[in-house]
């Protein structure tokens, strides 16, 4: 017998690395995902009950041959019942591949669904979590979270929302769509509202799910991109916050603190992702490289990372990334910052950042650097409104006492013109 | 294959200005989008164009009352279901190319929904 503890570690493993490539295979014989995530359900269930007498040596085949059966036996019975209902389009003739979790992440981020939907599905069929989970993490009701994927699968049902991985000359797209998701889950758990900074769990998620997506995906450099992009992130994950919970911007990290191995093994990624591409998630990791690989905030390269936020406004001209522009170009050193304002101004009207507390953060910050301290409390007032996180809230606040003190995202240094 | 119901919805100016030449022009895109779908391997079962929004009539049932009938088309909008496709495609995949290409600002694509079978509506 092997120890109980021991086998709960197992399963759990198992249901991490091998829930969407069980479920994936099963949904390939049965064309109905309700089924499927039954009879992979009870494969763990089961595995729960067996394994104690021997675990074994290929957990994930275990349960993906014990999921098949199941469904075979249900299939079997309900014959009748089940040819009403209508199935998943599927080419026919093929059978279980080791890309197949790629047609259940596909199906999921089908541009067809509302991204909300996407994001729930995701992290119920690939991810594996309850619907209960789901609602904790997307921090929504159970019943709603209940209704969402509900009405999601119905759909890709009723309206034929194929099971399969894109062809060629949709694949850039739809992959984008994978992609964005795969990034809304990992900022969900990174910039949780609540008290809690982080939830590790819903970005160990996402970052497993990069991982996965490059894997099967070894000749697109986007996956690889993201994934070098989490990476880097994760890296700075304990240095975000103080040790009373206090939020610390990256200009006042303490570079010590971040994680050098993943910092490594993130930077690696994005550099090789560039050199094979310049997609969004490239431009967004070569930004988050140069951040991580400057010896200080004041010592960043702030021109280039101008420059790639320039590149990704040619393919991805989104008020966000004006916005990110925008703060970067006001670090610059010798920046003309009344400028700065007026592009910050012109975002303003954008109904993207209407409720995006960055915005205001940001004109806070350059008022306070122009000297303009009444406007600046205003912003900081606006921002404060607008976030829902209690440590960005704390930060802010004490920012909008000290206002005209010290700029947030300029050290002294940085703004000294040369 | 299934079949999905494209709605073409546009704005009624057009046909209030539209010359003869620019009618020609429409029906010659819509011969393009029929030789497109075929191409694609997918059907055209049916479809037509509609008589302006202002000639519809709407009928409403009324419970323990007669039904009533109203002028004007269900749900008024800027833009006015002006015809329709049936169309015999793949998958969604599919039919959302072809709607695409269809000559239309905007094609609501809809599911027809499989009635041959006696157990109402499912998924």
């Amino acid at each position: 017998m092997t120890e109980a503890v021991e086998v709960t570690r197992v399963v759990d493993r198992a249901h991490r690395e091998s829930w969407s490539t069980v479920l994936a295979s099963v949904v390939r014989l049965t064309r109905d995902l309700d089924l499927a995530e039954d009879c992979t359900q009870d494969a763990f269930v089961q595995a729960l009950r067996t394994w104690p007498d021997g675990i074994p040596a290929n957990p994930g085949g275990w349960l993906t041959t014990v999921a098949r059966r199941l469904a075979l036996d249900r299939l079997r019975r309900e014959t009748t019942l089940r040819r009403k209902l209508p199935l998943l389009v599927e080419e026919p003739g093929e059978i279980e591949q080791p890309t197949d979790p790629l047609r259940l992440v596909f199906t999921c981020c089908h541009p067809a669904l509302a991204r909300e939907s996407q994001v729930a599905l995701t992290l119920r069929l690939i991810c594996g979590l309850t619907t209960r989970e789901v609602a904790a993490v997307l921090l929504i009701g159970e019943p709603t979270a209940a209704a969402r994927i509900t009405r999601a699968k119905k759909k890709i049902a009723a309206a034929g929302i194929p099971y399969r991985i894109p062809a060629d000359h949709e694949l850039s797209a739809r992959l984008d769509v994978v992609l964005t998701v795969v990034h809304l889950v990992y900022t969900a758990g990174h910039v949780a509202a609540g008290s809690e900074l982080t939830r590790t769990d819903l970005t160990g998620r996402a970052i497993e799910l990069a991982r996965m997506l490059e894997r099967l995906m070894p000749d697109e450099p986007e996956p690889q991109a993201l994934l070098g992009l989490l990476l880097m992130t994760e890296a700075r994950g304990d240095a975000r916050v103080s040790a009373d919970g206090e939020l610390v911007l990256l200009a006042d990290q303490d570079r010590s603190r971040w994680n050098m191995q993943l910092l490594v093994e993130g930077v690696s990624r994005a550099t090789e992702a560039l050199e094979r591409g310049q997609g969004r998630f490239a431009l967004q990791a070569a930004v988050a490289g140069l951040h991580v690989t400057a010896p200080s905030w004041a010592k960043t390269n702030w021109g280039q990372v101008v420059r790639m936020y320039d590149a990704m406004m040619v393919s991805w001209p989104t008020p966000i990334v004006a916005l990110n522009r925008a703060a970067a170009h006001s670090l610059v050193p010798g920046a003309d910052l009344t400028a700065v304002l007026a592009e910050l101004d012109a975002l303003s009207n954008e109904p993207a950042l209407a409720t995006y507390a960055y915005l205001p953060a940001t004109r806070a910050d350059i008022l306070t650097r122009l000297n303009r301290p009444d406007e600046a409390a205003d912003a900081y007032k606006a921002a404060i409104a607008l976030t829902a996180n209690e440590a960005e809230r704390r930060f802010l606040t004490a920012r909008l006492q000290a206002r005209g003190a010290q700029s947030w995202s300029a050290s002294p240094a940085s703004r000294r013109p040369r | 294959m299934a079949q999905y119901m494209f709605l073409l919805y546009d704005s009624e100016e057009w046909y209030d200005n539209v010359t003869p030449d620019d009618w020609q022009q429409a029906m010659k895109l819509h011969g393009a989008f029929a030789e497109a779908v075929e191409k694609a391997g997918a059907r055209i079962l049916g479809g037509e164009a509609l008589e302006r929004s202002t000639t519809a009539s709407t009928v409403k049932q009324r419970e323990g009352a007669e039904p009533l009938v109203t002028d004007g088309p269900f749900i008024e909008t800027k833009e006015a279901l002006g015809g329709y496709y049936v169309i015999e495609a793949r998958d969604l995949d599919q039919a959302l190319e072809l709607a695409k290409i269809c000559p239309s600002g905007n094609v609501e694509v809809r599911p027809v929904m499989d009635t041959s079978g006696d157990s109402g509506p499912q998924g």
